[in-house]
């Protein structure tokens, strides 16, 4: 099977998010980068076990600037055969979902696994996008996947419950926690990356429909409120009268 | 006109969908035109969306099981409306279907938003990232504009009276995803439409002691949730689980007991309108973002507060 994973870079899940020019851009100083979880952890763990048990290649692709092939080369770390990277700053989900279907439009990809999400942007936008470009049938939010010849069964997590869907390949697949287990690259891994092709393509143009203009870190909270344990009344009086919740 | 896509789960108007309309509504005031909800299948008293401020309700009858007839749909009866902004709500299904909209219409596409937008130059409208610590403003130049609305982020308002449900011509296409079979959590009240939550962590030292946080739940009618490593020792099913890698919820009312509040964990809460906290430990980090905490045993504290509760409910 021929895969594609579709990977994003992200600050680190315990990053300490600030913003810079009059709080218009995030400021990556002193900054960790990492692969958005989802893709890595999920989308490309499970497309590494597909092929490994019918066959294929798997290549990870990552639209950003050079400053994200640290990332891309932790994909092949992981196990990617190739990577391709499209030198563009990820600017909106609009975007990067065009850059990515016109990619892979005439490649012939069995299968596109993306993150359900990253963790900074927490869009959810890309993947049914790239799905709906690339005329496919699309599966969200995916926890489990079971492959039978040209068919997978998935199981994905809706609002209180699960349900279990079939689709023939070829299929866009967004990836949740579940979907597989995080594979951490071993030397021999970390050795081969080097020498595996990262090919880097111009992006195609594309009208960008959403920018962020300014970001806004929300008002720090006043100070705890303290309770006496012996009193739950009083927690009870406040989130009544106070807090208004209950 | 603003066209909102009112999902409906097993033929049941949730209250995301109610939120969505309220919030359509309002945007079609601001912008001076009119609002539609669109329904899909078999929906039980559909024509109530005006009381929400739905000037018209359209229903297509079929099956919206599956996502890709449900994107068709509602990009089609956008085009056939002439919308200009489509309102959705950011659930499983917004997420299966945002993008696709979007991507069918020319539209730009900002999810999980949390307020109307600011109209005052141009179309700028505010989602929360970074997993809640932080706000950005999106402005949306393009024509059409898909948003999807963050459940809770703003309240229930009725404004108008029952309208009659139109059938609408907007054919729904083959499935290119078949559904299997569906397991619904038995009883008590979904995680993410919940107002108010009570949440568990390691805390409570094993599943056995659950009992405790139950009766809570049940006093102040409150779904439940827990911790990352609680789902990952199997204590409780995965589906309660809150955090970065889990649900992201924002309740009126998160109440936290035995969890010390891990920067990832608090990635998933940290949008709660108010949030209490109950820990022995007082130096547990998460009293630094709760609004009420009692520092104390909570197989004591926890008892306490749900006499506490029926007494207040009591009357």
């Amino acid at each position: 099977m021929k895969l594609l994973v579709c990977i994003s870079q992200t600050p680190d899940t315990t990053a300490n998010i600030s913003f810079k020019d009059n709080d218009t851009a995030f400021n990556p100083d002193g900054v960790q980068f990492i692969m958005n979880p989802y893709d890595e952890w999920y989308a490309l763990v499970r497309a590494l076990e597909l092929k490994e048990s019918v066959g294929g290649t798997v290549t990870v692709l990552n639209v950003g600037p050079a400053t994200n092939d640290a990332v891309i080369r932790k994909g092949l770390a992981i196990g990617a055969d190739d990577a391709v990277r499209i030198d563009a700053e990820a600017v909106s989900a609009d975007f990067v979902a065009f850059q990515i279907a016109e990619y892979a439009k005439d490649k012939g990809y069995d299968a596109i696994f993306l993150g359900k999400e990253t963790i900074d942007y927490n869009g959810a936008i890309v993947p049914s996008m790239v799905a709906e470009y690339l005329d496919l049938p699309f599966v969200s939010l995916a926890q489990q996947m079971d492959v039978e010849g040209n068919t997978a069964t998935v199981k994905r997590d809706i609002e209180g419950g699960v349900e279990v869907l079939k689709v023939d390949f070829p299929f866009v697949l967004s990836a949740a926690k579940g979907l597989a287990e995080q594979r951490i690259p071993n030397m021999k891994g970390i050795m081969m990356s080097r020498r595996k092709p990262l090919n880097v393509v111009p992006a195609v143009d594309f009208t960008n429909p959403v920018e962020v203009i300014h970001f806004e870190k929300p008002a720090p909270k006043s100070a705890v409120k303290l309770i006496d344990p012996e009193n739950m009344d009083e927690l009870v009086n406040l989130l009544h009268n106070e807090a208004k919740v209950i | 006109m603003i066209l909102i896509y009112a999902e409906s789960p097993d033929g049941q108007l949730k209250k995301v969908a109610l939120e969505a309309v309220t919030y359509g509504a309002k945007l079609a005031k601001m912008m001076g035109t009119s609002c539609a909800a669109l329904t899909i299948g078999n929906v039980q008293d559909a024509g109530s969306l005006g009381k929400y401020g739905a000037d018209k309700v359209y229903n297509i009858p079929g099956d919206s099981v599956d996502m890709y007839n449900v994107a068709r749909a509602v990009s089609d009866t956008a085009e056939k409306l002439d919308a200009e902004v489509v309102v959705l709500p950011f659930t499983t299904t917004g997420k299966s279907i945002q993008g696709r909209i979007a991507a069918r219409l020319k539209a730009g596409a900002v999810s999980g938003v949390s307020a109307l937008p600011d109209l005052s130059d141009g179309f700028v409208v505010r989602k929360p990232v970074f997993s809640g610590k932080a706000f950005a403003d999106n402005k949306i130049t393009s024509v059409r504009k898909v948003l999807s609305l963050m459940g809770n982020a703003i309240p229930l308002e009725e404004t108008g009276s029952p309208v009659g449900v139109e059938a609408i011509d907007v054919p729904l296409v083959n499935c290119k995803v078949h559904r299997i079979s569906v397991e619904k959590q038995a009883g008590g009240i979904p995680l993410p439409e919940a107002d108010l939550v009570v949440s568990g962590g390691r805390g409570l030292k094993g599943p056995e002691n659950w009992n405790i946080l139950l009766e809570l739940a049940e006093a102040l009618g409150a779904a439940t949730a827990c911790s990352r490593p609680v789902a990952d020792m199997d204590w409780r099913p995965h589906h309660e689980h809150v955090g970065q890698t889990g649900l992201a919820i924002h309740p009126n009312l998160y109440l936290a007991m035995g969890i010390s509040g891990a920067i990832q964990h608090l990635a998933g809460v940290n949008n709660s309108k108010t949030i209490v906290v109950i820990n022995k430990d007082s130096e547990a980090p998460f009293f630094k973002a709760a609004d009420y905490g009692v520092v104390g045993d909570l197989f004591e504290v926890v008892p306490r507060l749900t006499e506490a509760v029926k007494r207040f409910k009591a009357g």
